[in-house]
């Protein structure tokens, strides 16, 4: 296979994640390095690098289009980036130092992690909460508009949610991926903030966090441009696409399906992990 | 300055997210370009990246990318749109940290003045 041949098979792959990452909510970069480390037979760091880069392109270019809606809360946000990017940054340097097996098989139980997640339901869509002192001493509480009119919210559980997003954040420079899966539990579970506003939120601080590990990896020489350039290039595409037609696909079967996909992947790296073949 | 009383949270937000549209679509197109560079040189010769070599220093440091990108080699234009791509949000926190002064949130000005010295601290720290 020449260059041209894999640039292509490699944009193409990296497309339909994009696609349906984005048609499902589940999120592209998840996929990806399993479908580079098991199908491109691509070097896991190299994997990993190329990954990361795509999740900042999907992060930035979905933003614009939440932001319009107002759901995001840019205050929870710029705090628990304190607690992601810390942890990307560790993560970063953790992935530089434990061996590639043992990354796979992290990779792997947090695939099969993120499909158990997607299969789960979501939590009930009226909560009432009073107002936490924490959340309030730093200004979290927000409104989000809705077809009644708009609702107002009340933030928990602050210090639990910002330790979870410090294990976001080093799954992510771990693994490449934005872990948006992890920082939607660690919003909507711990510190139940209402779901929309929550994977909005998650987003807007995927791109900042993976660029806290980015400066990590580009240093220690994982990312390639030749490698890089198709992943980044079709994810965005996919994606861009795949939020267009968001509102009018029937997306139920497609998460059914895609979740199964990630699964099978999640087993296929544990089982590549535990025997040392990546 | 009485604008900037005017810069409620979703103005705030509404240019964030153009700003980082713009960015990405600035990076995006520097990626291709150098793509188009790459393929036309190297389309026809084997590729490698089953073993891990990790990459030659002039794709590693911010030096050493924009040298291979003046010099127009298709590699060093991508990687010069990668780093734009990873500076985009970086972007976007220096423009939060002047929002938040401009609503006088000293709290969040301090919250987010962290997030950059980590964010700094990753690209300049870690020896580009």
């Amino acid at each position: 296979m020449n260059t041209l041949e894999f640039t292509a098979l490699v944009g193409a792959g990296s497309f339909v994640a994009g696609l349906l990452g984005a048609l499902t909510g589940l999120g592209g970069g998840v996929v990806l390095v399993p479908l580079l480390a098991l199908f491109f037979k691509v070097d896991i760091r190299y994997a990993i690098g190329a990954s990361l880069v795509s999740v900042i392109a999907t992060s930035s270019g979905a933003a614009a289009a939440y932001v319009k809606e107002g759901f995001s809360n840019i205050r929870i946000g710029m705090f628990l980036e304190i607690a992601t990017t810390v942890g990307a940054l560790a993560g970063a340097f953790l992935a530089t130092r434990i061996s590639t097996t043992a990354i796979a098989i992290v990779f792997g139980v947090m695939l099969l992690y993120s499909a158990y997640l997607s299969r789960k339901p979501r939590s009930p869509k009226e909560r009432n909460m009073p107002p936490n002192p924490l959340a309030t001493r730093l200004k979290m509480n927000g409104s989000f508009p809705e077809a009644g009119g708009i609702r107002h919210y009340n933030v928990q559980n602050v210090p639990a949610g910002f330790s979870l997003m410090f294990g976001a954040g080093t799954l992510s420079g771990l693994l490449g991926i934005g872990s948006g899966a992890v920082k939607v539990l660690a919003m909507d579970q711990a510190m139940k903030i209402p779901f929309k506003v929550s994977t909005t939120t998650s987003n807007f601080m995927i791109g900042v966090t993976a660029a806290a590990s980015a400066g990590v990896y580009l240093s220690r020489g994982y990312v390639d441009p030749g490698l890089a350039m198709p992943v980044m290039l079709g994810v965005l595409a996919g994606s861009f696409l795949g939020s267009r037609i968001l509102v009018e696909a029937e997306t139920k079967w497609l998460r059914i399906v895609f979740s199964v996909v990630i699964a099978v992947l999640g087993l296929q790296m544990l089982y590549h992990g535990f025997t040392g073949k990546i | 300055m009485s604008s900037l009383k005017n810069w409620d949270d979703q103005r705030t937000e509404t240019f964030i997210g153009n700003l980082l549209r713009v960015g990405v679509l600035l990076a995006a197109s520097v990626v291709s370009i150098g793509a188009v560079i790459f393929l036309h040189k190297y389309g026809g010769q084997a590729s490698d990246y089953h073993t891990f070599h990790g990459e030659p220093v002039e794709f590693r440091t911010i030096r050493g990318i924009f040298h291979e990108a003046l010099t127009f080699r298709g590699r060093g234009i991508i990687q010069l749109g990668l780093v734009l791509l990873m500076a985009t949000p970086v972007a976007r926190v220096i423009f939060s940290i002047w929002a938040f002064a401009a609503e006088k949130d000293r709290m969040y000005v301090v919250f987010t003045l962290i997030v950059l010295a980590v964010l700094l601290f990753s690209f300049l720290g870690s020896g580009i």
